[in-house]
């Protein structure tokens, strides 16, 4: 009780904080708001797949980019809203989660088997779309400017930073609602002990594949959300490994299989983050540096990431 | 009638023969023991029989249909449940979410499941530790939580892997007094069990294994006084001349 009760405290003042922010902060302040955001969706979505149910994924830019590229092939080619371009990116990044889900479990991978495949996958979609001329190869799209909001594009950020915080509000909400029901007490199970969950009835290939189907669809939404906000996508930046870590980190940090877990750590990394940029200006990759430090300090001294501690200490449980 | 037939079941790993070609037939309604030294493929047997190995060769019969090819969670589906030799929790989850994955097996709705999940932390004996993460009991309660786990999935069959396995004296005299109530309830019951005595008061048959072969079967008794059995559990006999 007193567990839930702090997590709802916590969820709150981080919603209230996100709702006054763009009010209180300049179009910089806000563009880092925005990335905050970003990084929590991402989060959110490898948070199902990985933190619940247990199965890593180290590839998750390749449901971000499939997301990403879908809508704005589909807005570019064929004039087709990019919100609906925004639902088939989410349905086609999901079918692929399924793909290489069940290829996976067909052959038994897991674990650390498991987050090379999900590697893989990545890495070939981003050298698939690096070289496919229909697919704009190596250019990238650019997605032209207009203010039409049935074009999901604002002249003002503001509404853009609206939009992401829905995004991630319903995500939250939605492992919110699963974590106390019979999906997600059974992901929970099939990540503490497969055979055991599949023992007692539990359909754990059934379950996996739909946790990885709403992870990918979830990471699909920040490609599309992506694509629209910045304007330009190219392979090598929607499928590189940067955006699969970036999915990872806040989980890492925050506590993975924790409802707050990658909204806390988002928010910890991302100023983190551009504060790192700003100091050491014309160095490259010092983010990257920043988490892999990051990582290895949590994984070796707190392996439930800061919030993920907290709960389980309000638990009881041993440390 | 038999619920549950074995017929001729192998199972190697490699070549390394396991089971070879083992028989049992388990009745309604009756707890049938199932004993044997160590490594003698007891286990192995089992997890044919539960779904989670594929025998090489051989049947497996339940509910007169051949089963041999279906997986763990269809057996489940199907009212077999079983326990592990060694207690698998969940160990983040509450002892209650724990059971409810079980519940969820039957249920119809989430309230039917957290039911189902209170009967039999009720008929256990864990009621009072509900709210207890599931890593923070102690072995006794493991083997209980594992016990209410697969009772909750309503079974018809329940096959049982050394339930008294770590168990004080006083543990154990509570455990044969529970597999003794759940059987009363009309839940068959398969069990492996070492310790001697327990087995013997509790079986109404007895199969006894030995390097994957069964050699010998009967009541208690029978079993009891079978110098071969004697021979597997204390090895020949002393020739003195």
């Amino acid at each position: 009780m007193k567990t839930k009760k702090v997590e709802q405290g916590t969820l709150l003042v981080l919603l209230l904080m996100a709702v006054i922010y763009p009010f209180l902060s300049d179009r910089y302040m806000l563009s880092v708001g925005i990335s905050v955001l970003l990084m929590a969706l991402l989060g959110q979505s490898w948070n199902i797949m990985s933190g619940y149910a247990g199965q890593f994924s180290f590839g998750h830019a390749a449901f971000f980019g499939l997301g990403a590229y879908a809508s704005s092939i589909l807005y570019v080619d064929h004039g087709v809203s990019p919100w609906i371009g925004m639902i088939a990116g989410m349905a086609v990044a999901a079918l692929v989660g399924v793909l290489i889900g069940f290829l996976s479990f067909r052959y038994k991978l897991r674990g650390d088997f498991f987050a090379l495949v999900t590697l893989a996958f990545a890495e070939i979609l981003r050298v698939l779309f690096n070289n496919t001329k229909a697919l704009k190869a190596a250019t990238g799209i650019l997605i032209p400017y207009k203010d039409v909001w049935s074009e999901f594009q604002f002249a003002n950020d503001r509404i853009f930073y609206f939009i992401l915080l829905a995004m991630v509000i319903a995500a939250t909400i939605f492992i919110g609602l699963m974590s106390r029901r019979k999906f997600g007490v059974c992901l929970i199970a099939i990540k503490e002990n497969q055979e055991a969950a599949g023992s007692l009835g539990v359909p754990v290939l059934k379950y996996k594949l739909l946790a990885m189907a709403i992870s990918a669809a979830i990471a699909a939404m920040a490609g599309t959300f992506y694509a629209q906000y910045y304007g330009f996508i190219d392979p090598t930046v929607v499928f590189s490994a940067a955006i699969s870590v970036e999915a990872i980190v806040p989980c890492i940090i925050g506590g993975a299989g924790t409802l707050g877990g990658p909204l806390l750590g988002a928010l910890i990394i991302v100023p983190l983050k551009e504060l790192s940029n700003n100091l050491f200006e014309g160095v490259n990759g010092v983010n990257m540096i920043i988490y892999g430090v990051l990582i290895v300090l949590f994984v070796v001294f707190c392996r439930d990431g800061i919030y993920g501690t907290v709960i389980r200490r309000l638990k009881g449980a041993r440390s | 009638m038999e619920t549950l037939k074995v017929i001729d079941v192998c199972k190697s790993f490699q070549g390394n023969v396991a089971v070879d070609h083992a028989s049992l037939d388990v009745k309604e309604g009756e707890i049938t023991g199932l004993i044997g030294a160590n490594g003698a493929g007891k286990t192995t047997l089992f997890n044919c029989i539960s779904g989670y190995y594929h025998a090489t060769s051989g049947k497996v019969i339940y509910k007169d249909q051949e089963v041999q090819h279906k997986t763990a969670e269809k057996l489940c589906h199907m009212g077999m449940a079983r326990t592990f030799q060694i207690a698998k929790p969940f160990g983040m989850l509450s002892v209650l979410d724990n059971v409810a994955v079980g519940g969820y097996n039957k249920a119809n709705s989430r309230t039917q499941a957290y039911e189902f999940a209170e009967q039999s932390l009720d008929l256990v004996g864990l009621i009072d530790k509900k709210e207890n993460l599931a890593q923070l009991l102690n072995t006794g309660e493991q083997r209980k939580l594992e016990l209410a786990r697969a009772l909750a999935t309503q079974p018809e069959v329940l096959l049982l892997d050394e339930v008294m396995a770590g168990l004080t004296p006083t543990e154990s005299r509570e455990m044969v007094e529970l597999i003794d109530k759940i059987n009363k309830t009309g839940i068959t019951i398969l069990m492996i069990e070492h310790i001697m005595p327990v087995i013997m008061k509790l079986s109404h048959y007895i199969y006894v294994m030995e390097r994957g072969k069964m050699i010998a079967e009967g009541i208690p008794v029978e079993v009891a006084n079978n110098p071969k059995v004697i021979e597997s559990y204390l090895g020949k006999g002393l020739e003195v001349e």
